[in-house]
């Protein structure tokens, strides 16, 4: 008889058998993770190594010429760099904070509130999963023009701010809450608003997270409102910088300033990721789409 | 009528209460948009004037008369997202189901590595991939394979109208291990044990029985949420060969995506009418995409 294969799932410990998934895992992730060691490389080469030829993959006398060079660019340019770098900072944050409390809200009310247009709103809201914004930019322009916030600062938070994916798994990650759980803290006295910031906020926790990285992720990296929404330089985001960057800046030195860019951008992603990546894998154990 | 009211805002109001800021948001910026999209779609707009309603002649020049269409950019984005989008999902999901079976700290690490693209933006990387496919001889690729004596003369990668779309795939597979890929390695890893040895017991008899009879079944959920991302982020990465090439219209239209043709038309010519019917035909694309892939995965036990 065949041995139970599934035992194999989820190991505790290493064993032979495992060899031939890291010989296939282990070359993926290299070829994955070139890329990203490339900028690391890229950005701390001095300038003599980005003129080498033939060209050569990793850095061997890494400096920081090319950060002081950004920087010193960025001081030259008409709006100063820390005005990019507290417009990127101010607009994630507040995207951030306020996509986690309107997503929380409303998760709550379609994971644990009975109303007739609870089924209809979220399979809506799933079907909204595919959207793809780029696609309708001409029409968001026009609504975001008639409301007025063409150059405004809120262009950067306002639009952003109902995100279907986030809000999709954390209804999925509250169904998980017992009812029972609500129900007794209601007889017990609890407000509708002291139920929901007392017990399904803390439960909740893990896939608020997520919802909390992947804003990040979309915000910091965002172009969209610096591009479109914003004639004013001094409004911009430090990723739009980056961008024009990367457009303008074909000689060898703009390269290496780029690379120094990316990495800046590249950083703060990974580093919540590193230390959120729990809460993100307890919530897409939910994250089915039923 | 006015108790109904009342009744109705007793039963339903802190429903709504809390349901509201993310409906208005999402009704604001999502479904409006959407439908403002199909409503320009039948019109004449160029942005200053009023639009005023033309029927369906915007979609008849687009399937009729507009060569660079029907030419390029619909066979460009058909083949993209068909072979970029399967792909990307099938490498996800037997990634996650690889790294499942091994220990959970060398786990983490390669599944950070292998996620890591998804963190970074796409205009981020376009001066990484720039360096590696440069055109002439100082580009990474040219030069490794010039001295390993593959080929004679650089190859323009990015501007050539044979590689455009190949690279314009891979750098698009390589940032394919997303949110999906997160989910699908949870669920592989929150498959109960018991449906594994009932599933020996029952006669599975292989690995390939184990992941056909057991493993996809107990994931559909995760599994469909995943194929609908991976829909998504196809046809997301839409503008990625204007950003690789450096030009809109890309070379010859080879990398030519439906994003692309949407953004010539609204942002370069000014016909936002055309460009918002080239739109709805994009959204109606992804729309079928997701369909059939709630199809294969969706089916209600």
């Amino acid at each position: 008889m065949a041995s139970i294969q599934g035992k194999k799932m989820n190991p505790t410990r290493f064993h032979r058998s495992q060899i031939k998934f890291y010989l296939v895992l282990v070359p993926m992730a290299i070829l994955t993770g070139l890329p990203i060691v490339f900028i690391f490389s890229q950005a701390l080469k001095p300038l003599d190594e980005l003129y080498l030829y033939p060209p050569r993959f990793l850095v061997s006398h890494p400096s920081f010429s090319s950060f002081r060079k950004l920087f010193e660019a960025m001081n030259s340019s008409e709006v100063p760099i820390y005005r990019y770098f507290y417009n990127s900072f101010l607009s994630t944050f507040l995207t951030v904070v306020c996509t986690v409390f309107i997503t929380a809200f409303a998760g709550y009310a379609l994971s644990k509130k009975d109303f007739k247009a609870k089924n209809l709103i979220f399979s809506i809201n799933t079907t909204a999963l595919m959207f793809v914004g780029a696609a309708v930019r001409i029409p968001r322009y026009l609504i975001i023009y008639e409301i007025g916030l063409i150059d405004n600062f809120a262009v950067h938070i306002v639009p952003a701010l109902a995100m279907p994916v986030g809000l999709f798994l954390v209804k999925q990650f509250m169904d998980q809450i017992p009812n029972e759980l609500l129900e007794a803290a209601k007889i017990d006295g609890a407000t509708d608003w002291y139920t929901f910031l007392r017990i399904v906020v803390p439960l909740s926790r893990s896939s608020l997270a997520t919802v909390v990285i992947l804003t990040f992720q979309a915000a910091w990296n965002s172009v969209e409102a610096s591009e479109l929404y914003l004639n004013h330089d001094n409004l911009k985001t430090f990723a739009y910088y980056m961008s024009t960057l990367t457009t303008t800046g074909n000689d060898v030195a703009g390269i290496g300033m780029a690379a120094a860019a990316t990495l800046i951008m590249f950083i703060p992603n990974l580093v919540i990721f590193i230390f959120m990546q729990n809460n993100v894998m307890s919530t897409m154990a939910h994250s089915g789409i039923k | 009528m006015k108790n109904k009211l009342m009744e109705w805002r007793k039963r339903e109001g802190s429903a709504y209460l809390f349901l509201a800021p993310y409906l208005i948001l999402f009704t604001l910026f999502i479904v409006l948009p959407v439908g403002l999209s199909m409503l320009l779609s039948f019109s004449d707009f160029d942005s200053v004037n009023f639009p005023h309603w033309v029927g369906l002649k915007n979609y008849i020049s687009l399937f009729t008369s507009d060569a660079v269409f029907m030419q390029y950019v619909l066979p460009n984005t058909l083949k993209f997202s068909l072979i970029a989008g399967p792909l990307g999902y099938i490498l996800s999901f037997l990634m996650a189901w690889m790294l499942a079976q091994i220990p959970k700290r060398p786990r983490t690490v390669l599944a950070l590595i292998l996620y890591s693209p998804s963190m970074t933006s796409g205009v981020a990387m376009t001066v990484i991939w720039k360096v590696l496919f440069n055109g002439d001889q100082t580009g990474y690729l040219n030069s490794i394979l010039l001295n390993w004596g593959f080929i004679r003369e650089p190859i323009q990668w990015l501007q050539s109208t044979d590689w455009l779309m190949p690279v314009m795939i891979l750098v698009t597979l390589w940032s394919s291990m997303g949110v999906g890929f997160l989910a699908m390695l949870a669920g592989i890893l929150d498959v109960d044990q018991e449906m594994y040895e009932a599933g020996y017991i029952d006669g599975v008899r292989n690995r390939f029985q184990e992941i056909v009879y057991i493993t996809i079944p107990s994931l559909k959920p995760q599994m469909l949420f995943g194929a609908v991302m991976a829909v998504v982020n196809t046809f997301q990465a839409g503008a990625i060969g204007v950003t690789l090439s450096g030009s809109n219209p890309t070379p010859q239209y080879a990398g030519q995506l439906a994003l692309n043709h949407i953004e010539d038309y609204g942002f370069l010519r000014y016909e936002m009418g055309y460009a918002s019917a080239t739109s709805v035909v994009l959204l109606l694309l992804i729309l079928v995409s997701s369909k059939a892939v709630f199809r294969v995965f969706g089916e209600k036990e």
